[in-house]
């Protein structure tokens, strides 16, 4: 089954849509609850870094008897060097997006401990794609 | 501890009573910083939080957390409100702010759990 939504940069009233929808969507397939929040977790913090650091974007979400492939792309700034990215506490948010509670640095730290596989490609000044794959077991 | 206990005992203000006010609470989690609750709270326990935007009932939702504390007196945003009604998320409130709530909640809920043994 696959699944696409859109994303809006800076458009946080409806940040986290996507995720929503597909929990939505996992909970009618009767999957382990573990499983679940893990994938919407991840999908999460992936939704919340397009709103806050990119563009506009997309969700891919395709979902198989044996896992849950979630493509996040976007057009945006990029990222220049994404292991320093990938550190706890690392954030080039802004102080607006800080005072909502987002920009903690902590969001690539979650969806790489919320994914079974999480891989990150980034162009500087053109974009990112985001991969995210969880097992179904 | 269930949540409709917990409000009785705590004398919170109930802006929406979510799916269940008789789901029990596993503990609590007190931060206003999003990805620190993504990445920490678990399932079923309550989040203490002065955040007061969307964002927090999506990761309410997300989570699975048995509710959301607003502190130090506020009322929720209008469309706050509307999407926790929606989404089944139990808010409430408390004029106290976050470290006396905590500490509240934690003796109630350490009470609770010498009682049951
Ligand atoms: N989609 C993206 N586009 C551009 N930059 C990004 C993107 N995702 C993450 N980043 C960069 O990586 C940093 C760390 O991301 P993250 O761990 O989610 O923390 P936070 O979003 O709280 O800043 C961000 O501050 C930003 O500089
Ligand atoms: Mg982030």
């Amino acid at each position: 089954m696959e699944y696409s939504y859109t994303i809006s940069g800076g458009d946080f009233t409806h940040a986290g849509e996507a995720s929503s929808h597909l929990k939505r969507i996992l909970k009618s397939l009767n999957l382990d609850p573990v499983l679940i929040r893990r994938t919407v977790v991840a999908l999460y913090e992936a939704e919340v870094n397009v709103v806050a650091h990119a563009w506009n974007g997309k969700v891919m979400v395709d979902i198989s008897p044996d896992e849950i492939v979630i493509v996040v792309k976007d057009a945006g700034p990029g990222i220049e060097d994404i292991e320093r990215a990938m550190q706890k506490g690392y954030s080039t948010a802004s102080p607006t997006v800080r005072e909502m509670g987002f920009g903690a640095g902590m969001g690539l730290f979650n969806m790489k401990s919320n994914s079974d596989s999480l891989e990150i490609k980034s162009d500087p000044g053109v974009g990112t794609e985001v991969r995210i794959v969880n097992k179904i077991s | 501890m269930t949540l409709r206990n917990l409000i009785a005992e705590l004398d919170l203000r109930v802006f929406a009573e979510g799916r269940d006010l008789d789901r029990k609470i596993a503990g609590g989690y007190a931060s206003d910083l999003l990805s620190d609750v993504m990445g920490h709270a678990q399932q079923d326990t309550l989040w203490i939080t002065l955040q007061n935007h969307l964002n927090v009932v999506a990761v309410a939702s997300l989570k699975d957390l048995a509710g959301i504390i607003l502190v130090h007196g506020q009322d929720p945003a209008p469309e706050v409100l509307q999407k926790a009604v929606e989404e089944g998320i139990a808010l409430l409130g408390t004029p106290d702010p976050t470290f006396e709530t905590c500490a509240r909640i934690s003796l109630i809920l350490s009470r609770d759990e010498e009682d049951s043994r």
